[in-house]
């Protein structure tokens, strides 16, 4: 059995269509009991007081904005090197979702903002490589709805996702190369020391679960919608050659 | 209900867009999914036919 298999779009929806009720059920188990246990059980931090729950919703859904683009990027690699029709779909139907990824985690960061660092903004590298991640997110849907030929929208839209690779990059790790900045560092870390305390890493985790989850479902279920939207063009085309 | 003290309006702003946002894509996606799925089991019941 080859990856390659699921290329082929009947055995792609045969396959992911069973998989997606229960994405949806662990990634709600996993948000919602996360969440709650964040906002109901953690501790007010030192410095941070009671804004530090913020985080449960922050850092999985920039984490998830950047990686969501990660993932369009090796479907968009797909479609430019094997010409799969399923994998550009796969990454226009990822597109939306890592949209209101970024939404999310800008919102929760100007909010966590204003009183921690007396702004709601600032033009600082990690913010700002983030928001342009943002912009080319709006630009790659725009995109894809402007070109009516589907197979050279994936195209172009393919090579949008490799530019926009760069800043995904900065997004992720802005904070180490410039080392300036109102942001701090990453927030998890495999280095006990500089990783967040267990009483606020443990339901952190729980909601990252989620999220992921959330993606993984979202990004089945719009592909295979995707492929249906495909599919019933390309029988409104023959049964209008027919006619003809 | 935890004291959230004077970040209230933050977190609790915070997780109420998180949750709408999340929510609705998660709607969306859901209603077209049904749709499609429902118009292309016509459109092949109709050519089987």
């Amino acid at each position: 059995m080859s990856i390659w298999e699921y290329a082929n779009p009947k055995k792609f929806i045969a396959t992911t269509t069973p998989v997606i009720p229960w994405a949806f059920g662990g990634a709600g188990v996993c948000i919602l009991g996360g969440l709650a246990w964040g906002f109901f059980l953690t501790p007010e931090a030192d410095k941070f007081g009671s804004s530090v729950k913020i985080i449960f919703v922050h850092v999985p859904s920039a984490m998830m904005a950047i990686n969501a683009w990660a993932m369009m990027l090796v479907a968009s690699l797909v479609w430019l090197i094997r010409r799969h029709h399923v994998s550009a779909l796969a990454a226009k139907a990822a597109a939306p979702v890592g949209l209101t990824m970024t939404l999310i985690a800008l919102f929760t960061g100007a909010v966590w903002g204003q009183p921690m660092w007396g702004t709601w903004w600032a033009w600082d590298p990690r913010l700002t490589s983030f928001l342009i991640l943002g912009l080319f997110y709006l630009g790659y849907i725009a995109l894809w709805e402007a070109i009516a030929d589907p197979d050279q929208a994936a195209d172009l839209t393919s090579v949008l996702c490799l530019v926009g690779s760069v800043f995904a990059i900065l997004s992720r790790y802005a904070v180490n190369f410039w080392n300036q900045g109102l942001h701090q560092g990453a927030t998890l870390s495999m280095d006990a020391e500089e990783n967040i305390a267990d009483v606020y890493w443990l339901p952190l985790l729980v909601c990252i679960a989620g999220f992921i989850l959330l993606f993984l479902a979202l990004v089945l279920m719009r592909t295979g919608t995707e492929i249906r939207v495909r599919r019933l063009r390309a029988l409104e085309r023959q049964a209008q050659r027919a006619v003809a | 209900m935890p004291d959230l003290g004077t970040y209230a309006v933050e977190v609790l702003a915070s997780y109420a867009v998180t949750l709408a946002l999340l929510g609705g894509l998660a709607g969306l996606s859901w209603r077209r999914w049904r749709r499609l799925r429902a118009e292309m089991e016509r459109v092949e019941r109709g050519r089987d036919g």
